[in-house]
């Protein structure tokens, strides 16, 4: 019988890697991290977790002692923050490019100067390119779902590289928020044996191999080719995780989106993240004004969901993307994305960007977006530059 | 020309496991037959040989094997061999001379 | 001239006894008279299969070959440059709690991901007392990119980083180890190969962090002909500048080979070992007496230690 706890997004990873059966854990604090760490060591110490925890000395140590792990093909487990991201981002890519099964919690926050710890999203973006899956959580039964569906997705054998499960920083990590916990027993059936994965490759003195050796430019793209055949079959797999969780939870994660009223909607704002929530709270509010609004929240950002997206966006008269994150010289990241994935069709694309830094994005501030995507589309505005959501003494 | 060609050999045995994975499997002369390699090739002289050993324990490449019913005896696998000459210059017994090669 | 003193000498293991396997393949990528490649063909003859190698980026992954093939012939990760000693604690982890805790994991790391670029990762794990054996096979330079001067480089050498010769003296590694209190640390030479095998047994009896520096003379970058390897490793040795030694759960043990260099007037003259190497060549008078300086203090520290495992009785 699934119990219902209130858990902050930090103790709802936690959970969730105690409930996945993780065998080594090696992660280094960091800001708002650190109570994941903590409650791990909690239920490692008091032997609630049979693991290993490796307690490192730094973030690339842990994203390489991670990988030590996955090679004999035990469940790893890590967690990380902005500075600490940046820190092991050698390693990330490593593990995405290495095929590397294991799964890491990333707790969204601004990169520095000046410091910051509040939620913005430009850590996890800019590893976008590695070879991980990543998913972005609305609120802490997300975070919990998401961690669990990620091991197995990552051991299926027909995707084999690494999840990295988003969720902004104090907004979810800090706030607690009534979260159901699914039965062990339920989930040690949904899930693999862990240690039981050869696949890939594992350390086995009985059948030497030799992992990541030199390689000449004649077979190099064909590795490459494998990762992208990787990511392409991870788009099915993760929707029949999703479907197999919803049958076992009653909470169906099987779609890479959520379509939340864009159907008969003339107006459709693209969102990741937290905000989605406040997001969702406008798209009533509006509708019970008359607007036909609607929210296209991407849960996977890798693989991009190209065909939802495109699906669900033609014919719109307007979309809105909104990106708490900025690629500087250029704009926001979702916004290049998703204007290139919708290329040839005849749909105009604002950009939005806000929260940066862990700005606060509220409600009124949605309104505010979906009524000049609104008006834009009315007065057939052509799309203008990102508009910066709520930056003061700029008109 | 055909020596010149022999690194080719060992390349053509593509492992078919592995091909799409980052994962090399073990294999001898997996850089080519590096025999190529000498200028001075290593000659035993039996006769002054004492069967000490030392010459095996040091060759750097494993390209001295320990033949025979004991294996006490010495032959060079000249396929490898990359004629480095330290097993001339530790023998003993001066049963190892360095001889220029073609 | 070596004989049989200079290559088997060690606590009753004959050359003989060493297993024929080979664990490293011959028609590998080394240079001829790599010290590197001695040193692997020793670890396997040691823990004779039964290992895992880690390594980070450093001589010995190009030694390995090219993709599709390796010239290893034990399982490899091959891993990010200051990354090998948490990799191989998380390999060691993965494997105790999967129950395969028997199977040794081995970091085979040169002295730049060691030294310098590793050093924290180093030392994390020897903080740790992660149940590793580190190898530090040290060539004394980025021998793999191209001679550049790494911090375990000795004092006026030449590299292509320091062309008037390294200001700086050579990191102690061995005593920094020491200093962390993990229970075998252990010198050894690609010119003592059975030395090596019993420490690398040794080490492989133990649980918790162990370290071994294996000195290996580079033909190609110190400048000296490629049959020379293992006399300018033993060299080394007699003149003092690499001693042999064990620090074994705080017990400081110097190899029988040593014994006699306490005493200078046993130490052969450090010209010997100098003036064999073209990376010495331009080494004016008062560097070669600073050189001189610099293992006179090795071996005072030595008798030191000598004297203090004595009064301490073993303790740590």
């Amino acid at each position: 019988m699934a119990k219902t706890e209130i858990l902050t997004g930090n103790y709802a990873v936690a959970y969730a890697a105690k409930l996945s059966r993780v065998q080594v854990i090696s992660a280094y604090p960091i800001t708002p991290q650190t109570s994941i760490v903590e409650k791990l060591d909690e239920f490692v110490e008091s032997g609630e977790l049979n693991a290993k925890y490796v307690r490192v000395e730094s973030e690339h140590s842990a994203m390489a002692a991670c990988i030590g792990a996955a090679a004999t093909g035990a469940r790893a487990f890590t967690a990380t923050s902005s500075h600490g991201l940046m820190y092991m981002s050698e390693l990330v890519w490593w593990a995405g490019l290495g095929k590397f099964p294991l799964v890491m919690a990333v707790v969204c926050r601004a990169l520095a100067p000046p410091w910051s710890i509040w939620s913005e999203h430009n850590d996890v973006l800019a590893h976008r390119d590695s070879g991980w899956i990543i998913f972005f959580a609305e609120d802490n039964q997300e975070v919990l779902d998401l961690i669990i569906q990620s091991y197995r997705i990552c051991e299926d054998e027909r995707v084999l590289q690494p999840v990295m499960v988003a969720l902004d920083a104090f907004i979810l990590s800090h706030t607690s928020m009534p979260v159901s916990m699914p039965e062990q027993s339920d989930i040690d059936e949904y899930l693999p044996i862990p240690g039981s994965r050869r696949k890939p490759f594992i350390l086995d003195p009985d059948d030497p191999l030799t992992h990541g050796n030199l390689t000449y430019p004649e077979y190099f793209m064909e590795i490459r080719y494998e990762i992208e055949k990787s990511m392409n079959s991870a788009r099915r797999v993760i929707v029949e995780a999703g479907r197999r969780y919803g049958e076992i939870t009653g909470r169906y994660y099987d779609s890479l989106v959520e379509d939340y009223r864009c159907s008969d909607a003339d107006v459709v704002l693209v969102n990741i993240g937290s905000s989605s929530g406040d997001a969702k709270e406008a798209v009533d509010l509006l509708r019970d004004e008359g607007y036909k609004v609607g929210l296209l929240k991407l849960r996977a950002i890798r693989p991009f969901p190209f065909e939802d997206l495109r699906r669900i966006c033609s014919g719109k008269r307007y979309i809105g993307v909104f990106d708490r994150n900025y690629s500087f010289g250029y704009g926001g990241i979702l916004h290049c994305e998703v204007s290139s994935a919708l290329s040839g069709i005849k749909v105009p694309i604002q950009g939005f960007i806000g929260g940066l830094g862990g700005r606060d994005i509220t409600v009124d501030d949605y309104v505010w977006i979906f009524k000049t995507l609104v008006d834009m589309a009315d007065r057939g505005v052509e799309p203008k530059p990102p508009l910066w959501v709520g930056l003061r003494g700029v008109v | 020309m055909l020596k010149q060609l022999s690194w080719l050999i060992p390349l053509l045995e593509v492992v078919e496991l592995s091909y799409i994975l980052p994962v090399s499997k073990p294999s001898e002369g997996a850089s080519g037959f590096t025999g190529i390699w000498r200028s001075f090739k290593p000659v035993i002289d039996v006769g002054k040989c004492r069967k000490c050993l030392l010459c095996w324990l040091y060759c750097p490449e494993a390209a001295i094997k320990r033949v025979g019913d004991d294996h006490m005896s010495i032959e060079i696998d000249y396929r490898y061999c990359k004629g480095c000459g330290i097993c001339a210059n530790e023998c003993p017994f001066k049963a190892i001379i360095m001889v220029k090669e073609g | 001239m070596g004989g049989f003193k200079g290559g088997g000498l060690s606590m009753g293991i004959s050359i003989r006894s060493l297993t024929l396997n080979e664990y490293l393949l011959p028609g590998n990528a080394s240079c001829p008279g790599c010290p590197a490649s001695i040193g692997l063909r020793m670890l396997g003859k040691a823990l004779e299969g039964r290992y895992v190698l880690v390594i980070p980026a450093c001589c010995s992954t190009i030694i390995e070959s090219p993709y599709p093939k390796s010239s290893y012939g034990v399982p490899v990760l091959n891993i990010a440059f200051a990354a090998s000693p948490s990799a191989a604690a998380g390999v060691k982890a993965g494997f105790e709690v999967l129950g395969k805790g028997d199977i040794h994991v081995v970091v085979w790391a040169g002295d730049g991901g060691t030294a310098d670029i590793g050093m924290a990762s180093l030392s994390g794990a020897a903080e740790r007392n992660d149940d590793i054996i580190y190898i530090c096979y040290d060539n004394e330079a980025y021998m793999n990119t191209g001679i550049q001067r790494s911090s375990a480089t000795p004092y006026a050498a030449w590299t292509t980083t320091t062309i008037t010769g390294k200001s700086e003296h050579k990191k102690n590694l061995p005593m920094i180890m020491a200093a962390h209190r993990i229970p075998y640390v252990a010198t050894a030479s690609v010119a003592y190969p059975l030395d090596f095998v019993v420490k690398v047994r040794r080490a492989a009896s133990i649980r918790g962090m162990k370290y071994i520096h294996l000195h290996s003379p580079c033909p190609t970058g110190w400048r000296f002909p490629s049959d020379k390897t293992v006399e300018v490793g033993r060299l080394a040795v007699q003149t003092g500048m690499w001693p042999l030694y064990e620090i074994d759960h705080g017990v400081f043990r110097l190899s029988d080979i040593c014994k006699p260099l306490l005493d200078k007037r046993n130490r052969k003259p450090i010209e010997e070992y100098i003036k064999i190497q073209g990376r010495f060549s331009s080494i004016s008078k008062e560097q070669l007496a600073e050189l001189e300086r610099y293992v006179e203090s090795l071996w005072n520290e030595i008798a030191l230690m000598i004297e203090r495992s004595k009064m301490s009785e073993g303790g740590c």
